[in-house]
């Protein structure tokens, strides 16, 4: 007779269990670590603020950061827009249901290879000997490699536009094919013209898969280092790298904190996205 | 002098507005879905103030018709004038027409005001004078308390409203209403059904409403327009289609008729004589028209005017077997089979058939006279 009452939390230990374990632990971990100090062979326990500290005051740390929130600022806009218009063509323009899931299917093949493949695949296409540069040369439209094609900010960006788009696409996708299309000719019956009804219709109401979609890629973006190292050629620095160099380094409380100050960053951004946008009506 | 006042009266032309309320007329308009016709050469006035339904079952090209009027169909062939102007390609909000959505088709993100002031705002009106005028359409359907809610906070009949409002408020010629009722639970449809008419008088302008209840389209239409497999059936008053179909499809649709067919056997002094396939023969005035032996014929009986009695005259009466019996409170509807006839039911009215009560199986005597028959034509989509 008292099982009734503890169903609802028996129900619920699985998955409290599996956060706990997964989730909170590791975080928690990292917190506390963060707090440690260490010398060039090894961490101790303690509690010092020397990590944090050292993290803050470093020009370097500033400059990693803005870099990165760079990269997140200039892909974020580019997978939005490509994004939002591949969705767009997709949910509007092709008529048959059969044609789109084809074309939907399309967009995620590339995710049947890993990402580091995708990514490298871009060295011997844009590479100073590469096949752009090749084909280019030989059309006679230069006469020198362009240099800046890779191990440049153009290369990160590019890769991580071509790796995250997909991140875009779905949730706008998704929220696009739920618009009832009466909607579409109710506003055209009102005289709306097709930048009215795209301005006063269907971006209002694509609104949660675009803050989906951008929670999607502010986040990837903003923890990604292997792009960045892979197609920078190491010229440039993106907050995970640092990290990762600091792992390296074996300076782990070093790395624990700068991990708790993007983790607060990106936390905060998702926020600003939340607050703007209401994504509850799209769960 | 002449000339001045010449002048003035064309000048008045210019300045004055347009006629509020304005005649439609299709013209020969078909629809096209590649080799399917959706809507066959379909001809049709409709004269400035009417209410008008067009009826008929799914897929009689009835809401395509709405649709080529509105401008959200393209027409394959033909054209819409409305008023002195051709608005065959206009776009939707030049043609002076405006539509309500069967889904009502409100904009889940915007309030009321901003659903309904949603057209000033696309003409670039400014935002205070929109949403006042959206307040005053918001009166005229009784909505106005409820301006600052989100269309998922309101009823289904609220919603209605709300579209009504949204419509209105382009001062329409002619408004467009697809299914307006079929929403509603049966209560509120007679409500709002109620509303519906009231507001056209008031207006004075033409509602075309496109529905399949014909007890709806009896109930407010000045003009009934029944519909099926592309074409025009009939186009008249109710009581004209109610009580002379011209169809056999249009008898059976508004229902309440039996429908009897067979072929002429003889036409003398305005009467028709035929016979039906199991031998009975049946008699109906001529009407005028001329028929051959031999050729085939229809008629139609009303069910509430035929009798439980042996036949008077010959030729208006038949012996059916009771099949199934059913009970509606004011009448008992009897359906009988006989031979030769298809389907064949009488409406009995209650405290008569519970003086001589029917079981099924009964064979049972009908008779009815020369008045309650009419003359059907072929129909137009055969």
């Amino acid at each position: 007779m008292t099982l009734s009452r503890y169903a609802p939390y028996l129900q619920a230990t699985p998955l409290a269990v599996i956060l706990a374990a997964f989730l909170v632990l590791p975080i928690a971990t990292i917190v506390m670590v963060s707090f440690w100090d260490y010398d060039s062979i090894q961490i101790f326990p303690a509690f010092v603020f020397t990590n944090y500290e050292e993290t803050i005051t470093s020009p370097v740390t500033w400059n990693t950061y803005l870099n990165t929130l760079k990269y997140t600022v200039i892909v974020w806009a580019l997978t939005l827009f490509i994004g939002f218009w591949v969705a767009y063509y997709l949910a509007f323009h092709i008529r048959s249901a059969t044609t789109q899931m084809v074309l939907f299917l399309v967009c995620t093949v590339p995710f049947l290879t890993s990402n580091i493949i995708r990514m490298i695949s871009w060295i011997p296409f844009l590479g100073r000997n590469g096949l752009l540069n090749q084909t280019l040369m030989g059309l006679g439209l230069i006469d020198q490699p362009l240099e800046f094609l890779l191990f440049s900010d153009f290369a990160v960006v590019l890769a991580m536009v071509h790796l995250y788009t997909l991140f875009m696409v779905t949730p706008i996708f998704n929220t696009l094919m739920r618009i009832d299309r009466a909607l579409i000719e109710a506003a055209r019956d009102a005289g709306a013209n097709a930048w009215q009804i795209l301005t006063n219709v269907i971006i209002p109401l694509a609104k949660p898969g675009i803050a989906i979609g951008s929670i999607f890629v502010v986040t990837l973006v903003m923890g990604d280092f292997i792009t960045v190292r892979f197609m920078s050629g190491g010229q440039s620095a993106s907050v995970g790298l640092m990290m990762a160099n600091q792992i390296a380094l074996l300076q782990y409380p070093a790395a624990a904190a700068n991990a708790v100050i993007l983790l607060i960053i990106v936390l905060m951004l998702v926020a600003g996205i939340l607050r703007v946008v209401n994504i509850r009506k799209e769960l | 002098m002449r000339v001045h006042s010449r002048a003035s009266v064309a000048n008045r032309r210019v300045v004055e507005p347009m006629s509020k309320a304005a005649d439609i007329e299709l013209i020969d308009v078909t629809k096209r879905y590649g080799a399917a016709l959706a809507v066959d050469h379909v001809s049709l006035r409709i004269p400035a103030g009417t209410y008008c339904c067009l009826l008929g079952p799914s897929g009689c090209g009835k809401s395509t018709t709405l649709r080529m009027i509105a401008g959200h169909e393209s027409i394959s062939e033909g054209d819409i004038r409305l008023g002195p102007t051709v608005v065959t390609d206009l776009p939707p909000a030049r043609r002076g027409t405006a539509m309500m959505f069967q889904s009502y088709a409100l904009f889940p993100h915007l309030d009321i005001v901003d659903n309904v002031a949603f057209s000033l705002k696309m003409k670039g009106a400014e935002k205070t004078a929109r949403r006042a005028r959206a307040m005053e359409m918001l009166k005229l359907v009784h909505m106005d308390h409820l301006a600052e809610r989100r269309p998922a906070q309101l009823s289904g009949g609220q919603q209605q409203r709300v579209a009504l409002a949204r419509a209105l408020i382009t001062d329409p010629q002619v408004l467009l209403l697809d299914e307006p009722l079929s929403a509603l639970d049966p209560f509120l449809k007679i409500k709002v059904r109620q509303e519906l008419k009231r507001l056209q008088l008031q207006l004075g302008i033409s509602f075309i409403h496109v529905t399949h209840s014909q007890e709806e389209a009896m109930a407010l239409s000045d003009l009934v327009v029944v519909m099926n497999a592309g074409r025009i059936e009939q186009a008249a008053t109710p009581r004209e289609v109610f009580n002379r179909p011209s169809t056999a499809f249009v008898a059976r649709f508004m229902g309440d008729h039996n429908v009897i067919a067979g072929r002429v056997t003889s036409v003398d002094d305005g009467t028709v004589k035929f016979e039906v396939p199991g031998g009975s023969s049946f008699a109906a005035p001529a009407e005028g028209r001329a028929l051959e032996p031999g050729e085939p014929v229809e008629i139609a009986v009303r069910t509430d005017r035929v009798r439980v009695a042996d036949a008077v005259l010959p030729g208006c009466g038949l012996t059916g077997l009771v099949q199934n019996i059913e009970y509606h409170g004011q009448k008992v509807q009897v359906a009988l089979a006989a031979p030769g006839v298809d389907e064949f039911s009488v409406q009995v009215p209650e405290a008569s058939f519970f003086d001589a009560p029917l079981a099924i199986g009964d064979a049972v005597p009908l008779a009815w006279t020369p008045q309650d028959v009419h003359l059907l034509a072929a129909s137009p989509a055969a």
